[in-house]
Order: C-alpha cells, then structure tokens, then sequence
C-alpha cells in the first residue's frame, strides 16, 4: 500500500506541522510576551536576520564536534582493538574507561578548562571524554564476537593474529562499531555545547553554547529559540550523515542495511 | 593395504566442566578413503573431528597424522560459515590468501573450484543472495580449494531440504571420485552415509565410543538411481541395525 510506503515522510510533516500551528496560534491567543515564549513566526524572522552571525558560532561548536569525533573514532577504536588483542590489557583498562564514562562531563569540565589553557583544546577534551565510550564499548564487543567457527577456521589454516584482527575481527566489528559512532556523533555534540556552557563566554570566537547564554542573560529568548533550533537541526543531520554513512558501508551485507523485502 | 592418513588410538575427551564426550575411541583412516561417521545427536562426533583437525586437544590416548596432514586439513561445519561481507570468490580465496598465494596464482583455481560446484555465475554474489545448498557449496569449495589430503564435514547437510541434500550428496561423491582425496564425514543420516561413504563407523550416545566399523559394497559411481536400488535399502536396513544396537 502507498500509505504504508509514505508514512515515515508524511507522517513526521503533519506532526511538525500541527504543533509549529498550535503554538503559533497559542502565543497569539494568550498573547505569550516574546521574552517569555516567542511565537515560531519571530523565531524565524530572528533566524533570518541573526543567521549570519549565529552561524559562524554554529562553525565553532561544529569544529568541535567534528574534532572531538574523529579523535574519539581513533582513540576508542585503537583502544578496542588494543583490548582484542590481549585479555589481560582489556579486563585492567576497562574499568577506568567506565569510570570516565560515568563521571558526568560538567563535573570534570572545569578541572580540564584550568588544566588545558587553550579553550579550543579544552572543549575538545571534554567532548571527545563524552564520546569515546560508546565506540570503544562498542568496538571491543563487536571484535569479540566473530563467528566461533571462522575463528577455528583462521586457526586451521595458520593465520597469524594479525591477519585475523585484519581479515576477520575488524569486519566482524564493523556493524557495531558504525553503531557506536553513531550515537558519539550526537554525544560529541552535547559534549561540546555542554563544556562551552561551563567554559563561560570570552574570546572572539565563541560557540553556540556561548551565545545561548549570553541571550539569556539579555532576555533575547527568540535568539536564544534560534540558536537551540540550530543545535538541533545540527545534531539530527549529524546522525542522518552517519546513518547513511553506515548503511552505504553495510549494504552488501548486514541486516540492518538491507531493502526490505517483500 | 593403503597408507595409513590418521590414526587414534584409545582417544578420550573431557570437557571442563566434567562431561565426557569420547571414551576410548580406535580409528583409522587410510589414504584415499570415505569414511562415514554415524551416531545420535551429542555422541561427541563433532569433538572426534574437532580433534582430527587439530582444533582441540585429547585429554587421553594418542593420535597420528601423516607429516602430510598437517597444515592440510579442510573442515566443513554444520553451517555454511562463510564471512557475510565478503564475496562468494572472497570467501574461496581466503585460505588461500591464509597462505600466502597471490590472486594471479590463485584466480584459476578458484574459478576452476567454482566451477565444478556450479558455482561459476555466482563468484560475485554475497552469501546472503545465495540459497541455504548453495552457501554450502561455498563452504565446501573453500575446504577443497587447498586441495586438503584430509577432508573433515561435520553435518554439513543436515539444515538443507531433502531434494538439496540429495543433489548435494552426488555431487560430493562424485567429487570425491575425482579428486581422490580422504574424506571423514560425519552425520546422523543412516540413508545419507550409506549413499556417501565406503565405510561406515557407528558410534554410541556419549561418551562416544565406536562400536561398529563396516564396509559400505555398493558400486563406486553411485547417482540418483540408486536409492531406489534394492542394495541401497538393504544396506540402509544393515547399518540401521547396527545403529539400533549402539543405542541401546
């Protein structure tokens, strides 16, 4: 059926349309004061003339997230694969790895803002500390779950351990490891919005984060409205790039990536 | 008497955990032949192949490979254990690569291994657009790529329908007829055994043991004419009856 195939599209498009026409009508009907709620109509007005401006802050937040990304992406896979290769390293380490993971990231923000003296450094800290778990987590398990079978196969045939981690452990790890870097592209996002909203304003070039507080502080909300929509709009399309990116790895092969059949 | 390939003597296994999966197992395969190893589901077949090939160790007894048999070994597992992300010619080429032989030297062998599974058309397929029979044709043209002196299949047939499995099991034969290689299958298939194999070893429920060794005299070619055959029915009903008795 067509309604079946078109639901995922139209079915979000009325949704957004309903609630972007509620509360427009919402803030007329109660007559919501600007400063308080403003209506969608201000926010994108205050998009259109403030967009400039808003995103070269947006460029700042999204270099990085994009830095503390691939550093979590090297840094948690050579961990992982670190870890696959010997047992002893994997069950001393991981420990610590939780710990990091648990310890909320404003917690340890300020330590690491007076120990790294360039902001720009100090945020990428933070944020790739938010992103690194889920890719070594990830990874580590995926490398241990190659086929038992395809294990004693390598054995059989003499491979070294080299040629399993590259032949067999690291394809077998792939599908999760993407899984991981999906859900570190968002949290390298919060990360870094988070460590600038401890980090305080200052400096020229100053993120997203940095400017939402600053319009709080001047009682600019629709600013602040447009600066949020910019966030979120950024971190969903950071996921759509790494779904896609995943799927175009995987189509060949995995289940998650294949067409559904009829 | 043909050249002796593998021999156990007194050959036990227990597992960790205190189970014992093979208590006493004598056997030997000579060069060249067929060899059909039936009993029940858990009598500890797949763990005497597991230690034909090298992959685990016998807590007790003995076994001697031919100096030829190490390193030379293709096992066949109850699944097609083919890697997912790798093309059906990828898979083939992966012992083969193990090794160190080029893709030059390697790309006809391949194609010729492929071929004589019918196997051709699909070198760029990936496992998952190919039907249950047809990954295990993949998986046994990887073992047999290597061109191994010793050939392991633990129950590669038994996740396939009826008319695969049969279609399969002529081909293997007929395989096994050119290739001359020495083959040690096991299975759970009275009627899949006797069409296969020259010799039939019946074991126990665990622990394994062998109770039974008996030569399977039917002609040499044998094709799809032959289950109708009355000597393959009597032959089923003789080892049938042997493997009746190790029941017991």
């Amino acid at each position: 059926m067509n309604g079946a195939r078109f639901a995922p599209v139209i079915g979000p498009i009325v949704v957004g349309v309903l609630v972007v026409a509620g509360w427009h009508e919402a803030v007329r009907f109660f007559a919501i004061p600007p400063y308080v709620l403003p209506g969608p109509g201000v926010i994108a007005r205050t998009l259109w003339t403030d967009g400039p401006s808003l995103l070269a802050s947006l460029l700042v937040t999204l270099r990085i997230t994009v830095a503390a990304l691939a550093l979590a992406v090297a840094l948690g896979g050579a961990l992982a694969v670190l870890f696959s290769l010997s047992k002893t390293v994997e069950v001393s380490f991981f420990p610590y790895a939780v710990i990091l993971q648990v310890t909320p990231v404003v917690s340890i923000a300020p330590l690491i803002i007076i120990w790294v003296n360039d902001v720009f450094a100090a945020l990428l800290v933070c944020a790739t500390i938010v992103a690194f778990f889920p890719i070594v987590a990830n990874t580590t398990l995926g490398l241990n779950s190659a086929d038992r079978n395809l294990v004693d196969l390598f054995r059989l045939y003499g491979a070294g351990r080299l040629q399993t981690l590259r032949l067999l452990r690291l394809p077998s790890a792939l599908p999760l490891f993407l899984a991981g870097v999906r859900i570190s592209g968002g949290l390298a996002l919060i990360g870094a919005v988070v460590a600038e909203f401890v980090a305080g304003t200052g400096g020229a070039k100053t993120g997203l984060a940095s400017r939402i507080i600053e319009a709080g502080y001047r009682l600019e909300i629709p600013r602040m409205f447009a600066a949020l929509f910019l966030l979120s709009l950024t971190g969903i399309v950071i996921f759509a790039v790494l779904s896609w990116l995943s799927r175009r790895l995987l189509r060949h092969w995995h289940e998650s990536a294949l067409e559904p059949s009829d | 008497m043909a050249e002796t390939l593998v021999a156990a003597a007194a050959l036990a296994k227990s597992f960790r955990n205190g189970v014992a999966a093979l208590a006493g197992i004598d056997l030997t395969v000579s060069r060249g032949e067929f060899v059909g190893v039936l009993g029940p589901s858990g009598c500890g077949k797949s763990t005497l192949l597991r230690i034909l090939a090298g992959l685990a160790e016998p807590t007790a007894g003995r076994l001697d490979r031919g100096t030829d048999v190490a390193g030379r070994v293709g096992f066949v597992f109850q699944e097609p254990t083919l890697m997912p992300w790798a093309t059906v010619w990828a898979n083939v080429y992966l012992p083969l690569r193990l090794r160190g032989v080029g893709r030059d030297v390697a790309t006809p062998r391949i194609g010729a291994m492929l071929d004589s599974l019918g196997l051709g058309e699909f070198a760029r397929a990936y496992p998952r657009q190919l039907s249950g029979g047809m990954r295990m044709r993949v998986s046994i043209a990887r073992a047999l790529v290597t061109e191994p002196a010793l050939l392991l299949l633990d129950e590669p047939f038994a996740a396939l329908d009826e008319i695969t499995r049969f279609k399969l099991n002529e081909d293997l034969r007929a395989l096994w007829r050119n290739l001359r290689c020495t083959i040690v299958f096991v299975t759970h298939s009275v009627f899949e055994s006797v069409f296969l194999t020259n010799r039939i070893v019946v074991m126990t429920k665990r622990p394994g043991r062998i109770v039974a060794d008996l030569p399977v005299n039917l002609p040499e070619t044998r094709d799809a004419g032959l289950r109708l055959a009355p000597v393959y029915s009597d032959a089923c009903r003789a080892v049938s009856a042997k493997l009746a008795e190790a029941m017991v």
